[in-house]
């Protein structure tokens, strides 16, 4: 390529040894200076703007739109809709693989759920292609909608997430209450919730004839060329896709979904470049979001407060084309060690878009209401809730038997509360108060989330200049994958950073891998390594085998690679660099390919998560209800951290999502119509600055020898679980209210006040 | 877009001659206006841009002792006017604690007052809004509304206003200056906005082609300094709309109330002044109990018009909270979260 500069070296670049290193984005002044080129900053010539009718009603079937008008506007080139668009090779719904997203391509005029693609104007510009839309003024038959956890017969999926089972048990936990001396059952519900990234979902497409040039922010650029190929019915290898930074994506770039599909189709409707771009409202529906939950909790204990059952039951919903089952009652798994656990769910059908993966899918949802629910039995056993925790601390996997592959959780426990001072926390709620009189709760959530590792491969190579190069299809999110994957690259080729070209974000690279379930650095970061130890091996065997060279014969000894040499690893006074190498042996490069991929036999024997221990400290007005968190500290175990700086600033990310899931964040859909009254940022409520409170991070040491060979485990995700109950559990200790229905509102606790 | 007129007049004259035909509008910051294009909620022939008439972006201080603030004044403006701040405390209160920086920044003291409300179902073009299109229904009266209004709505609308900074204004017996096609007029600020009655599609009194060209504090309103403030429930701790809101101020002499002004936000299509609950103040002593009585009083017609009877609850509560700051006396300095329940709390940087 190279398609993008990154301007300069990291600051606080330290030379030698790069995993470990807190660098600062090495994409960082490129976007401060607005010149990161997301997808829809391309504007190829000749393009043309789209874009999307959407449907206002949630079920039913469009009757007629006013294709005429539309297309008598101004500058409007052409309408795309059910009776006028190119072909598909395949039909949308056929699932051809688990990780198809069934998806509106103008197939048909039937419409499944609010804000669903109807149609697409294209134009010479965006004004006119946004009239041109309005012009459309659809007219529908209507039917009625189905809304909520309520909305029809309940069906047991046949799994949930990506292939978990919907129900889990060991021992009887039926037997376990009965004979428990304390019980608690207790009801959650939480909201839908939309990914909400910065950047709306954006395509530029361009077709070349059969070829075909995609800008467009994905979190799986292999997954989506090979979605795009079978819609289109052309080969992979004529599709090249540019994600070379996406705002966000958070699991709604995942899968290829209906807009970008019509952005493609629109281009060879026209033959021209086209762009689409949603507008905020219509990232509510055809691009995945949480569903919402009712999750039914019960447990027992023992007379020394150790669990004896844990239930946990998740009710959620799927849309009425498509399958997508928040796995939410997984989140009992793994943390406290019940000898009795059943975990199940079931779902009812309703007019929505599909749900789909969003941050921590599952393990969010369920770990705010499994995470409260422990605050509830601690309290209803007169047990401080960390030593409850300690109490049921799972010295092996509960729900599997398995030893952890490694397990730095206490360490995690005993780092938060002393840097949050829980000690002094009083049992009962309703105790503290600041010199203003507002109330104080201190409240607390056992963090976790699964170690992954997906498939990945990376080509690695060393120049003859003595640089080095390493390519990977990776994906930056805005995580730091520009920064993070190149420290790996750069150790792995025995380089400084500034010496290795590091290329990724295109679809013609190695395949990475998605950047989903917390796994990119570490599936990617295995390819690299491999692809890194690959070629200094063949350089080394040029060099072992070369009798000019001062490593000659050391092929038994071994050598090792640094700052562009290699040495004898008996003897580091005997060494030579890269460049001398390769020019002796006459090359102009050498070049080698590494794989990342689970370990199946770790897997068999080991259980495998990250975990944490998040401590929150929230602030409420006893007469007017009104809630502030005010301080937060977390304690995460993710086994090797790469950087530093960039994993703080992904567990912040996560707790202020967690704050977030407690306090703030719900999509409110009319009770009638299926549409989403608050679509957009202004009502959508996020945290924002001032509710975020000053956070403390602490990444505790741990050690994983098992999970891969860098021992890695990924922090995307966690920095949500453990918050939200802690924050939510810290209302309660404020006030002495519990509030099961999430987020908490002011009037649930103005009520009770 | 729809495709519209645009005219940018120098003089008010001109404006007004401009704005004269039916389909303009008057264009300011914009904030509010364009978001209602965008989203084909207004859809206008012709805008009327009055951002660069001149002389309405003073603030004036009149001989009498009234202050005259221009309608193209900058929100956040008027609020950093340190004059200003120590004279109407509340009001500079009310203005900060609106929006964002950025919004405050551009939104205008005019386009302020006259922002429309934030119903969803009013955005919504796919639902029935007797305000958007006059006939058609009202949506939110059976949907989703737990913001909507618990005093003056009507069947035909139950949208709230969502202004702050008309609460203490309303107050303060704010008089908003008229410039029609009939020459200038000049009323109240308690006669601009109006009950929806049968006719919600009428935010305000005004006349097609009436441009606000200023907002006048009369000269008691700042005998209020000393004891005022406003008070905003929300839902995250900046940037969102008052779920209720208060504007209080007090005179007060030898331990006695003299003279009391309370209005609520967020519970109605106006800001609404609570002259009954200010009566009962009147030459008594500010305890807890006559703050509790005015609270009453100020609710004492108020009625849920949905999921919202909490805000009933609430609105009492905010009153009787904001009267007693108020009867506490004025902090020196604005705090660093302005109107929060949160404000007396240290650390707060941003806002
Ligand atoms: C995300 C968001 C959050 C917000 N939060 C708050 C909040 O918490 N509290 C709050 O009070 N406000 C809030 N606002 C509203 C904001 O205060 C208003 O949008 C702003 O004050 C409008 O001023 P403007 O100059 O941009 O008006 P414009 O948008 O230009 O105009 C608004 C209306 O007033 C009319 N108009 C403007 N000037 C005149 C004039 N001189 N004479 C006659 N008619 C005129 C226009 O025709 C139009 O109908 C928020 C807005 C946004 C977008
Ligand atoms: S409450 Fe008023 S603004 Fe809202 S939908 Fe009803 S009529 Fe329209």
């Amino acid at each position: 390529m190279s398609e993008l500069n990154l301007t300069s070296a990291p600051a606080h670049l330290r030379h030698g040894s790069n995993i470990g290193q807190p660098l600062t984005r090495r994409d960082g002044i490129l976007k401060v200076k607005g010149q990161a080129t997301y997808a829809a900053d391309n504007h190829p010539p000749g393009m043309l703007f789209a874009v999307m009718a959407v449907s206002s009603i949630a079920r039913g079937r469009v009757t007629s739109l006013d294709v005429t008008a539309a297309r008598r506007h101004p500058g409007v080139v052409d309408v795309m809709t059910s009776d006028h668009k190119p072909p598909l090779a395949i039909d949308p719904e056929i699932k051809t693989n688990p990780f198809v997203f069934r998806m509106e391509a103008l197939h048909s005029d039937e419409v499944r759920y609010a804000n669903q693609p109807i149609a697409v104007v294209i134009a010479e510009t965006l004004e006119a292609a946004t009239e041109g839309a309005a012009l459309l003024a659809p007219h529908y038959e209507t039917l009625p909608a189905l809304i909520g956890l309520d909305a029809g017969d309940s069906f047991v999926p046949p799994v949930v997430g990506v292939g978990n089972p919907t129900e889990n048990h060991r021992g009887d936990v039926e037997a376990g209450l009965a004979s428990a001396e304390k019980r608690i059952e207790a009801v959650y519900e939480t909201p839908p919730q939309y990914h909400n990234a910065m950047e709306p979902h954006a395509i530029v497409a361009a077709w070349d004839g059969d070829k075909l040039s995609v800008d467009m922010p994905t979190q799986g650029l292999f997954l989506s060329r090979a979605r795009i190929a079978e819609l289109f019915g052309i080969a992979p290898d004529k599709i090249h896709i540019r994600s070379p930074f996406l705002g966000g994506g958070f699991g709604s770039k995942g899968l290829m979904s209906g807009p970008p599909t019509l952005g493609i189709m629109a281009a060879k409707l026209v033959g021209r470049p086209v762009k689409l771009v949603l507008r905020r409202e219509q990232m509510y529906g055809p691009v995945g979001h949480r569903a919402p939950t009712r999750q039914r909790l019960r447990m027992g204990t023992d007379g020394e407060g150790r669990l004896t059952a844990l239930d946990h039951h998740a009710r959620t919903v799927s849309s009425t084309f498509d399958d997508f089952y928040e796995p939410a009652a997984d989140a009992s798994h793994t943390l406290y060690a019940a000898p009795a656990i059943r975990t199940s769910h079931d779902a009812v059908r309703v007019n929505t878009g599909t749900p789909l993966f969003m941050r921590a899918p599952g393990e969010a949802t369920g770990s705010i209401a499994l995470e409260s629910a422990i605050d509830e039995m601690a309290w209803a056993c007169g047990i401080d809730p960390l030593a409850f925790r300690l109490k049921n601390y799972a010295e092996v996997e509960p729900i599997t038997g398995k030893p952890f592959s490694s397990k730095a959780l206490r360490a995690c426990y005993e780092q938060g509360a002393a840097r949050f001072g829980w000690a002094k926390r009083p049992l009962q709620p309703w105790q503290m108060r600041d010199d203003a009189g507002l109330l104080v709760g201190w409240g607390m959530g056992t963090a976790t989330f699964p170690a992954l590792m997906f498939q990945a491969e990376a080509r690695a190579a060393i120049r003859r200049d003595g640089t080095g190069v390493m390519e990977i299809g990776a994906h930056d999110m805005g995580q730091g994958a520009w920064t993070a994957l190149a420290q790996i690259a750069a150790d792995g080729l025995g380089l400084d950073i500034d010496r290795v070209e590091f290329k990724a974000g295109t679809s013609d690279l190695p395949d990475a891998g998605i950047a989903g379930g917390s796994a990119h650095t570490a599936t990617a970061g295995a390819a690299i390594h491999t692809a890194g130890a690959a070629v200094i091996a063949k350089l080394a065997d040029l060099a072992a085998n070369d009798e000019r060279s001062p490593l000659f014969g050391a092929g038994n000894a071994g050598v090792i690679a640094r700052s562009g040499k290699l040495f004898r690893r008996d003897d580091e006074s005997r060494g030579e660099s890269y460049a001398e190498i390769l020019a002796r042996a006459g090359l102009a490069e050498v070049e080698a390919r590494g794989t990342g991929a689970p370990n199946p036999a770790s897997m068999e024997e080991y259980a495998m998560h990250a975990h944490g221990a998040v401590f929150a400290e929230v602030k409420v007005d006893p007469e007017l209800g009104q809630v502030r968190v005010t301080r937060m500290v977390g304690a995460f175990a993710a086994g090797r951290i790469v950087n530093p700086h960039l994993v703080k600033s992904q567990l912040f990310g996560g707790m202020i999502w967690g704050m977030s899931f407690a306090l703030h964040e719900e999509a409110i859909t009319d009770r009638r119509s299926g549409r989403i009254m608050n679509a957009n940022l202004a009502e959508y409520h996020i945290p924002v600055n001032a509710d975020v409170p000053p956070l403390d991070v602490i990444t505790v040491e741990e050690h994983d020898p098992h999970v891969n060979a860098l021992g890695i485990k990924g922090v995307g995700e966690i920095g949500i679980t453990g918050s939200a109950g802690a924050v939510a559990n810290a209302v309660w200790h404020a006030t002495g209210v519990r509030v099961r229905r999430f987020p908490i509102r002011i009037e649930e606790l103005l009520t009770q006040l | 877009m729809k495709p519209f007129d645009y005219v940018r007049p120098t003089t008010v004259e001109e404006a007004v001659a401009a704005a004269a035909q039916p389909g303009a509008v008057y264009l300011a910051a914009g904030t509010n206006l364009l978001d209602l294009m965008k989203g084909n909620i207004s859809r206008p022939d012709r805008l009327v841009d009055v951002t660069h008439l001149g002389g309405l972006d003073r603030i004036e201080h009149l001989p009498d002792g009234a202050l005259r603030i221009g309608a193209l004044v900058r929100n956040a403006d008027l609020a950093h006017d340190a004059e200003f701040v120590r004279s109407y405390p509340a009001v500079a209160e009310a203005l900060l604690s609106g929006a964002s920086a950025q919004l405050r920044n551009a939104a205008t003291v005019g386009g302020n007052l006259l922002q429309r409300t934030r119903c969803a179902y009013f955005y919504d073009t796919a639902s029935r809004c007797n305000k958007r299109a006059a006939g058609s229904g009202c949506d939110a009266r059976d949907g989703e509304n737990r913001s909507h209004a618990v005093l003056g709505w009507s069947d035909s609308c139950i949208a709230t206003h969502p202004s702050d900074f008309c609460v203490p204004l309303v107050a303060l017996d704010a008089v908003v200056e008229i410039e029609g096609s009939n020459g200038r007029r000049e009323i109240v600020l308690d006669e601009l906005h109006r009950l929806p009655g049968d006719t919600p599609a009428r935010d305000s009194t005004l006349e097609p082609g009436d441009l606000i060209v200023a907002v006048r504090l009369p000269p008691a309103a700042r005998g209020f300094a000393a004891h005022a403030g406003y008070l905003k429930v929300r839902e995250r701790t900046s940037y969102a709309f008052a779920v209720v809101s208060a504007a209080a101020a007090l005179q007060i002499e030898n331990g006695k109330i003299k003279q009391a002004r309370l209005a609520l936000g967020g519970v109605a299509a106006k800001p609404w002044r609570a002259r009954t609950a200010e009566d009962v103040l009147r030459d008594v002593a500010p305890t807890a109990d006559a703050f509790q009585e005015a609270a009453w009083r100020a609710l004492g017609d108020a009625k849920p018009s949905g999921d919202n009877a909490f805000k009933i609850e609430l609105a009492r509560r905010i009153v009787v909270r904001a009267l007693t700051l108020a009867a506490a006396g004025t902090p020196a300095r604005l705090p660093p979260l302005p109107a929060s329940p949160f404000a007396s709390t240290s650390g707060a940087l941003h806002v």
